[in-house]
């Protein structure tokens, strides 16, 4: 109980920053993913999470290092290198962005995993480094990199709220934005690299199979509040950013669950729980679209119909 | 003589390894109403996009407002397919008006109030003023459709390419659309539009292009919009039936 309230209370220095770093990170994710979703790009994110996993791999064997930063570069050049892979694929075999996806998501996904058992297979090479990486480390452990993602979260907040008008227009109608001369394949990529960019940073809390929840739950959620881009935006991110500090919190409050070694619960499961939690609510009760409002418009429609019939003499 | 405001000099354009446009010659006079009609396949959107630079000619040019696109882009408009875009998406009418005032707003700037007065203004033109926040998924599909032309009119452009703009409207959108596009030309607007019902060319419109990949006709709709040209446009399988007291034309199409 101590604990949790000078969690809360924010005391605790190296906590405060966690909590920033996360939070400003899910802010972007939302944005970024808001913007993804109505571009139908979702799933870009979670292909590049899964080939992160790669990317971090040989970024250790290249530079022998565990410096966050580079594993980081690694699995960005290949998240790009999997958007790359993807395009020629679809290009080569006519599938389907579906399929290509899919293909590009295991494939990544099965090269990291060889790659980060020949890891553990050397000297130095211990495997909670790279579990860290798959679901997300234990809050305490993120403290030393956070200043890293709060950079990245940043920036990417900053370009989007640059080009808000532009990337809406994108998303919205393509042939429209061409027409007046918007650079709309330049729009696509940098879109594209934006995604990749808030997947890589959410690595680190998050870790690489849950990530793309980050993009896709808070917009997914907003949407049931909004019937505007902008307020979307600002309720996705600040969905984000709740779940992202109650999430984190409850990963260092709860308990340890009993015989693990590393301690602690990984953040990544209990933002993403939180941030589904929000969802249900969101279709329970928004209103327009919200489960409860469809059943009390039925209700009423039902009342009003049977009076009616009631009074027909 | 009045100079055109489109051209196309030997267009080719191809889809994958496809050609869907072969060498096509033709010109729209200024401030005319000009349809492209042809069968399905025909390659009429491909038209209208190589007219807008949109898809890469194999071949040929197109001169818009007497220079390139490049160079006239703030002054063309444009409605595209409204299937083209996701009607569920989270905006108002307003705000996809005021999407046509983007060109001239740049990459970084905000739209502000003179922006939202004048879409006010285009969305009374097309007789939505009452629907000005709603979200379009809340329109009819002839309320989505008043709702692009409007946008084109935010854009205050010389040349509307308009892709379809009558495809499903009801007859309250036809009048509101026909009277918006008889007032764009008498401001001296030309306009490009893709139609496919071939009873209502005579009447609506001033030129026509017939095409079928080729331009197999091209003039004023009273001497170019014939039984003839729109066999060879639609291979023989097309009956037309001129009822010279209404001075309307029925078309049968034939299996």
């Amino acid at each position: 109980m101590t604990e949790l309230f000078r969690l809360l209370s924010l005391q605790d220095a190296s906590t405060r920053v966690v909590m920033l770093s996360t939070a400003s990170l899910a802010i972007a994710a939302a944005l970024v993913g808001s913007l993804a979703i109505l571009r139908r790009r979702a799933l870009v994110g979670d292909a590049v999470a899964h080939a992160s996993l790669p990317g971090i791999c040989l970024a250790w064997f290249v530079a022998g290092d565990r410096s966050l930063a580079i594993m980081l570069l690694g699995a960005f050049v290949l998240g790009l290198a999997s958007m790359g892979m993807m395009a020629l694929v679809h290009r080569l075999t006519k599938a389907r962005e579906d399929a290509t996806m899919a293909i590009a998501i295991s494939g990544f996904f099965g090269l990291g995993i060889v790659l980060s058992r020949m890891i553990q297979n050397q000297p130095g090479g211990n495997r909670a480094g790279l579990d860290g990486f798959l679901f997300g480390k234990a809050a305490s452990a993120v403290t030393s990199d956070a200043w890293l993602v709060f950079a990245v979260a940043c920036v990417v907040v900053a370009i989007i709220l640059a080009l808000r008008k532009e990337f809406g227009l994108l998303c919205f109608d393509r042939d429209f934005a061409a027409s007046i001369g918007r650079p709309v394949q330049r729009l696509d990529a940098l879109l594209l690299v934006l995604v990749a960019l808030v997947t890589v940073a959410g690595l680190p809390s998050v870790g690489v199979v849950l990530v793309v929840a980050l993009l896709v739950i808070p917009p997914a959620a907003a949407r049931c509040w909004s019937a505007s881009l902008g307020t979307m935006l600002v309720v996705a991110a600040v969905m984000g950013a709740v779940s992202a500090i109650i999430g984190t919190g409850l990963s260092a409050v709860l308990p340890p669950p009993s015989g693990a070694e590393s301690g602690g619960w990984p953040t990544g499961p209990m933002i993403v729980l939180t941030a589904a939690a929000l969802l249900v609510i969101s279709m329970v009760v928004a209103p327009e679209r919200g489960l409860l409002t469809a059943l009390w418009r039925r209700q009423r429609l039902r009342s009003s119909a049977s009076r009616s019939i009631g009074s027909t003499p | 003589m009045k100079h055109a405001a489109l051209a196309f000099h030997g267009v080719s354009a191809a889809y994958r390894d496809e050609l869907v446009l072969e060498r096509i010659d033709a010109s729209v006079p200024a401030a005319s109403l000009c349809a492209i009609v042809g069968p399905n396949g025909a390659g009429k959107s491909t038209l209208i996009k190589a007219a807008l630079g949109l898809v890469p000619l194999t071949a040929g040019s197109v001169t818009v407002l007497g220079g390139t696109i490049a160079a006239m882009r703030g002054e063309v408009g444009y409605v595209p397919q409204s299937e083209s875009v996701d009607w569920e998406f989270p905006i108002s009418a307003l705000e996809v008006v005021l999407m046509g005032s983007y060109g001239r707003l740049g990459l970084f700037r905000r739209v502000g109030r003179a922006e939202r007065m004048h879409a006010m203004d285009c969305l009374e033109q097309v007789g939505l003023t009452a629907f000005a926040d709603r979200q379009i998924s809340q329109l009819s599909g002839g309320q989505q459709q008043r709702v692009f032309l409007a946008r084109a009119l935010m854009q205050r452009a010389r040349l509307y390419l308009m892709d379809e703009p009558f495809a499903g409207v009801d007859a309250v959108t036809e009048r509101a659309i026909l009277r918006v596009l008889g007032e764009l030309r008498e401001r001296g607007c030309t306009m490009v539009a893709v139609h496919h019902d071939l009873s209502t060319v005579r009447e609506r419109f001033d030129h026509v292009v017939l095409l079928n990949k080729r331009a197999v006709a091209v003039g004023p709709v009273s001497t170019t919009f014939t039984t003839e040209a729109l066999q060879r446009t639609y291979g023989g399988r097309l009956a037309i039936i001129d009822d010279a007291e209404s001075g309307r034309t029925a078309v049968v199409a034939g299996s």
